[in-house]
Parts: C-alpha cells; sequence; structure tokens
C-alpha cells in the first residue's frame, strides 16, 4: 500500500473482450515517484491493465482514478505511453517524428525534441527513416517519444524487448533517473532481471488479477 | 496544448509527407483512372453530343472508384505499428484528425482529377456548352462530398477484419445523393442546361455530412 497519496487507484475493474475476461476485478493504489514493474506470464493482463491506465481501452466495470480524476481527456497530458508496436511512422526520420508528436503537446521547440532523442542515446541528425532503424534504435526511439511532453506517468509495454544488453541497462538508467525527477513509471516486461535493482516494486498479475506485490523480485520468482 | 488548427495543420503536412515519400495512394489511384478511362473508352464510341449526355457519370464513376483506393490507404498507414494510439493517448482533439485527413484526401483526389480530366475531355471529345468554370465548383464540391464520408468510413471500417470491402459497402449507398448530384450537375454544364439545384444539393449535402462526421469521429476514433 502507499505511503503517501496514491497517483493512481485502480478499484475492481474488469475487463472483457466479447466473453473473455483480460482483466478480473484489479483493485489497486500506487504511489508517486516509484517505478513499478508488472510481470506475469502471456495473457496475464499486463498490457490491458496498461492500455486500460493510458485510456486506450474502456473498462467494461470498475473504474481508474489518476491524480484523482477519472476524466480521460484531462490526464493525458500527464501520462506518457510507449506500447510493443513502435508508435512512430516509419517513412519518417526519428526528428521528423518527435516533431509531428510533440505539436500534439503544444510543443514547438526542435531543440526539446532533439534532447530527448540525445536522452535515448540516439542522434537527432539521423536522417533515415525509423523504418530502417535497428529493432532496438526504434524502441530507444519509441521512449523518446513517450518522454517527449515530460508526463509525470509513463506507462511503458515491453520497452527492453530486442534490445541488447548494453542498451537496455542505458535504459534502465535513463529510467530510474526519471524515477527520481518524481515520476511515476510502470514498465511492463518479461525481463524482470533487468529492473532488480530499479524497480520500487513489483507487481505480479496472473489470469487477470494482480496476485502479489513485493519489493525484491528474487522472494515471488523463488516460490513460482 | 496547441490550438486545433496547429494539429490539423501538422497532421495535413505529415500526410503529405508521407505520400510524397510512399506515393501509395496517388499511384494506385492514377493506374486504376487511367484504366478506366481507356476500358470505357473501348466500351463506346460516342458522338460529341452523346459524349455530354454520358461523360458526368463515366467521370464521376470513375473518380469515386479511385477514390476509395486512396480512402482505403488514409488510415492503413496509422494503423502500421499503431501509430493511431499515440494520438489517441495525447491531448490532441479528434476532429483536428479527421479534418486533416479528410483536407489531405481532398487534395489527392482532386490532384488526380486535374491530371485525369484532361485525358477524358481528350478520349470523348468534350467541350461545355455551358458556363466551364461551374464544373469546377461542381468538382470541389462533390469531391469534399466523396472524401469527407470516406474518411468518417474508412475510420469506422479500419477494426473490421475485411476493411477493403466494408469501405465502398458503406460508402457507396450514403454517397447516392451526392453521386446523382455531382453527375446530373455536370451532364447540366457540360449539355448547356442548368445545374443551380444540383450545385445547391451539394452545397447542403455537404455541410449535412461534414457536421455529422465531425459530431460522431471522436466516438469512431476511440471505439475498441
Amino acid at each position: 500500500m502507499p505511503e503517501t497519496a496514491p497517483v493512481i487507484t485502480v478499484t475492481n475493474l474488469i475487463k472483457q473482450f466479447g466473453r473473455f475476461a483480460a482483466l478480473r476485478g484489479v483493485t489497486a493504489e500506487f504511489s508517486p515517484g516509484k517505478l513499478y514493474a508488472i510481470l506475469g506470464d502471456n495473457g496475464a493482463g499486463k498490457t490491458t491493465l496498461l492500455r486500460t491506465l493510458a485510456g486506450l481501452n474502456h473498462p467494461t466495470r470498475g473504474e481508474v482514478s489518476i491524480f484523482g480524476k477519472k476524466n480521460f481527456r484531462e490526464i493525458c497530458p500527464e501520462l506518457g505511453y510507449m506500447a510493443h508496436p513502435s508508435l512512430l511512422y516509419d517513412e519518417m526520420s526519428g526528428m521528423e517524428n518527435l516533431a509531428y508528436f510533440a505539436q500534439l503537446y503544444g510543443i514547438s521547440d526542435s531543440a526539446r525534441c532533439a534532447a530527448v532523442i540525445r536522452s535515448v542515446g540516439l542522434d537527432p541528425e539521423l536522417t533515415r527513416p525509423v523504418g530502417q532503424y535497428s529493432q532496438g534504435m526504434r524502441q530507444r526511439m519509441s521512449l523518446a517519444r513517450a518522454l517527449l511532453h515530460d508526463p509525470k506517468i509513463l506507462l511503458l509495454d515491453e520497452p527492453f524487448s530486442n534490445v541488447d544488453v548494453h542498451s537496455a541497462t542505458d535504459m534502465v538508467h535513463l529510467l530510474a533517473r526519471t524515477r527520481d525527477q518524481g515520476k511515476t513509471i510502470f514498465v511492463v516486461t518479461h525481463q524482470a532481471t533487468l529492473l532488480e535493482r530499479a524497480a520500487d516494486e513489483f507487481v505480479w498479475m496472473e489470469a487477470g488479477k494482480i496476485t502479489a506485490r513485493t519489493r525484491d523480485f528474487r522472494l515471488r520468482e523463488g516460490a513460482r | 496544448m496547441a490550438p486545433p488548427t496547429g494539429i490539423l495543420r501538422a497532421t495535413l503536412r505529415k500526410d503529405l509527407r508521407l505520400e510524397w515519400r510512399s506515393k501509395d495512394a496517388i499511384n494506385s489511384m492514377l493506374f486504376f483512372s487511367l484504366l478506366v478511362v481507356v476500358v470505357f473508352s473501348f466500351s463506346f464510341d460516342p458522338n460529341a453530343e452523346e459524349s455530354r449526355s454520358i461523360a458526368g457519370g463515366l467521370i464521376w464513376v470513375a473518380f469515386l472508384f479511385a477514390a476509395v483506393v486512396a480512402l482505403n490507404q488514409t488510415w492503413a498507414r496509422e494503423l502500421r505499428n499503431q501509430v493511431l494510439d499515440a494520438y489517441r493517448v495525447s491531448p490532441a482533439p479528434a476532429n483536428s484528425l479527421f479534418l486533416a485527413k479528410a483536407l489531405g484526401n481532398f487534395i489527392f483526389v482532386s490532384v488526380l482529377e486535374a491530371l485525369m480530366t484532361p485525358l477524358f475531355v481528350v478520349f470523348y471529345q468534350l467541350r461545355a456548352l455551358g458556363p466551364a468554370w461551374q464544373l469546377l465548383v461542381v468538382a470541389a464540391l462533390g469531391t469534399w462530398a466523396l472524401v469527407v464520408n470516406g474518411t468518417f468510413f474508412a475510420a469506422m471500417s479500419i477494426r473490421t477484419r475485411s476493411r477493403e470491402i466494408m469501405l465502398p459497402l458503406l460508402l457507396f449507398p450514403i454517397s447516392i445523393p451526392a453521386l446523382l448530384a455531382m453527375v446530373q450537375a455536370t451532364t447540366a454544364i457540360l449539355t448547356g442546361e442548368g445545374a443551380r439545384f444540383w450545385m445547391v444539393l451539394l452545397v447542403t449535402y455537404d455541410l449535412v455530412f461534414t457536421t455529422v462526421c465531425l459530431v460522431l469521429f471522436e466516438t469512431v476514433l476511440n471505439a475498441e
């Protein structure tokens, strides 16, 4: 349970796709300024939970409250979302992509785009289209897009997939620094060991429910 | 947040840039219309007077079918890498996206019309007996009628499995009044009769459907 006022409160959240229930009554509170690793097997409901927090899935029942607000239009400027696909246009360069998405948030400063691209370890001068990037570069550019408007909450779905160990470690350090600036970060991942030291809490999901929340990754992993 | 017109301009610019680089829509539309002109010219061998009475129908049917090709492409590029989700999680208004897409399609179809009309004139020995400038007004109003509904229904069908079939099934029936007005107005101008009634009908159609599409688009965009 959070020690301070929760930044996100999820109450009896149920999400059904037809007859299949992806989330089966999730209730949880999450504190600000923490890095949460959401773990679980395929089909446990991790991505559905993240998409529901991002406002992309509408709850079938239950509710999500972020900063005490339930209207997604009011909350969305405070959310940064990174999905498994890149959410980038393959035909445009990284800088062109970010310049476009920046305008959706009212940012017209190209220096901000360049700074975010540099912060994920890429070169803003790179002119080749994102479609020609390696998978790891695409993931990092996708993270840059999520960080672009300096959101208070980051929702990251599999940010380390297909990223080499060195780059993944750099990304973890960046996330830890971002967390230290007071942001709340949710990372859905199958590579929990990468977050072993950086994460504040490991949230374990199984069959659409949160089954455990541990501070030590190995406590629960050992019991599995 | 940026003003809606700023987001509209940025999205339109981005779409024009993507089309300039990929030429997906314009190439397929051009080849399709070219085929229609050639096939029709082999099928009919009208004299100049007969041409005036059938050209309106031939031209608009060719443009309608060709426009469907472009309209199918409109949202396809937003689905690759799930880029549409990046827009949905942003505070940008849905209507800016819709209007940018509709304007982009208007430009693509207008370019097609500008390139194909001279061919129709040559193949069918067309010469307007009425005021030829009115053809430009009919073209603008008719093209908007096609693209505004087409953009809307293309958005509705993006989550269906057979979206390329679904779009014409939804678009053609609802476009019948506009198509009738376009054909009759064009024929009336070519044969030297008055086209005022049909032009007023087109203006009314455009106003009604643009309003309806703008009112409903946010629901369509956020549907699961």
